[in-house]
């Protein structure tokens, strides 16, 4: 009860420092924006519903990584790393509000960004947008997992893009696939990557904070 | 309450500190001295259980009776006061948490400025907050790195105020200002 309770702060925290600074979400909309419509003229007339489903997959991608690299920008600029793992609670519990805040704000930028590629593309399956959220959970739990990998390194802009880009080429297949293929197959795949890279966020965190 | 023996640190093959003794009971004050660069920053981060030693023993209180202040307030800048205490408060469990917030609030002059936030208070409001925020669970160990330097006068005399009333606790200081409180101090550490 008191690790939910702990999440709840720390979560209300995020959604918060958002809220009051308008800088994260903004950004997110914006740029998926930005990048569906230059796909749109990109793409050759005539190409296939696949191939424009990809370039989804990569404005989601691209979109998350953007809100990633923001996600520890208080906690770095501050200093404030310090004063949350000194704090008596349990170490995962940063890690868990903060890639819930995250969620929440892919979950903002797809509200807009879904309906733009219908606009824009073609109309999407249950099925696709089914996959997005599953992707979500499982962005948002390793990219928060390595934003705060790069927090204590030197490169920090580019630890987090180096760690998390190969870390999430299994939710672009998982994703095309779903999106493009019948059955359930993909889906259960992207449910399977979100409990491993859960678990294994969740469990490698403390080591993380520890040195961040 | 902080027993160190042939305590060490280095980064690489530079050498930080090496072989430091302390030994800090309840009531006990650590004075650390010594020029910029000197390590002093690195043994309170160690002290802290912020950083770990490379060599050497340590024993400290476990990690919620610790209180540490940086040279940063570390609080949330976009947060307002009540908030960042509300928060901190949460996370470390204090007990009858309103009333303890607002006597620090009040006690810290920022009572007036609680809903307001952090971002438009000067430096030295903002350190009174990190003061605010480290004193909140009240820790049995207290570590201080240059805490003097943005606080303004009224600031510095309620510091002055807490160090002399540390019954309590233990406390480490770092300063490039040993004078101010030379008379606190029971033990001296001092770094070339």
């Amino acid at each position: 009860m008191r690790y939910l309770s702990d999440v709840a702060a720390l979560t209300r925290k995020d959604l918060l420092l958002e809220l009051r600074a308008k800088e994260t979400i903004p950004a997110m909309l914006l740029f998926v924006l930005s990048a569906l419509t230059i796909f749109h003229f990109a793409i050759p007339r005539g190409s296939s519903d696949v191939a424009a489903l990809g370039l989804l997959w990569v404005a989601i991608v691209f979109t998350s990584l953007l809100g990633l690299t923001r996600a520890f920008v208080p906690e770095r600029e501050q200093g404030l790393m310090d004063a949350l793992v000194l704090a008596p609670c349990d170490r995962s519990t940063i890690w868990l509000g903060k890639t819930i805040a995250v969620i929440a704000f892919l979950g903002i930028a797809e509200v807009v960004a879904l309906p733009a590629f219908t606009l824009f593309f073609s109309g999407l399956t249950l099925k696709t947008v089914a996959a997005v959220a599953l992707a979500d959970i499982g962005i948002a739990a390793v990219g928060t997992l390595t934003g705060a990998m790069a927090v204590a390194g030197r490169a920090r802009e580019l630890i987090q893009p180096l760690l998390f880009l190969p870390l999430s080429i299994p939710v672009i297949v998982g994703g095309i696939g779903a999106s493009a293929t019948a059955g359930p197959k993909f889906l259960l795949f992207l449910a399977l990557y979100d409990t491993v890279f859960v678990l294994l966020s969740w469990a490698a965190f403390d080591f993380v904070a520890a040195e961040a | 309450m902080v027993r160190a023996r042939n305590l060490s640190k280095r980064f690489d093959t530079r050498r930080i500190f090496d072989k430091v003794d302390i030994d800090l009971d309840v009531g006990g004050f650590l004075l650390v001295t010594g020029p910029n660069g000197s390590g002093k920053t690195t043994l309170l981060r160690v002290l802290a259980g912020l950083a770990a030693p490379t060599g050497g023993e340590l024993e400290l209180p476990v990690r919620g009776e610790i209180g540490y202040l940086g040279h940063e307030p570390l609080v949330y800048k976009q947060l307002t006061p009540h908030e960042n205490l509300t928060l901190f408060a949460r996370l470390y469990r204090v007990p009858d948490r309103e009333q303890r917030i607002r006597s620090l609030l009040e006690r810290f002059a920022l009572w007036d400025v609680r809903d307001k936030e952090v971002a438009t208070f000067s430096r030295g409001m903002q350190q009174r907050l990190g003061l605010g925020r480290v004193l909140l669970h009240e820790p049995k160990l207290l570590i201080l790195d240059e805490p003097f330097n943005a606080l303004d006068t009224a600031g510095a005399a309620l510091l002055d105020e807490e160090l002399a009333t540390r019954s309590a606790r233990a406390v480490v200081v770092a300063t490039h200002d040993p004078e101010r409180v030379e008379g606190l101090a029971t033990e001296r550490l001092g770094f070339a």
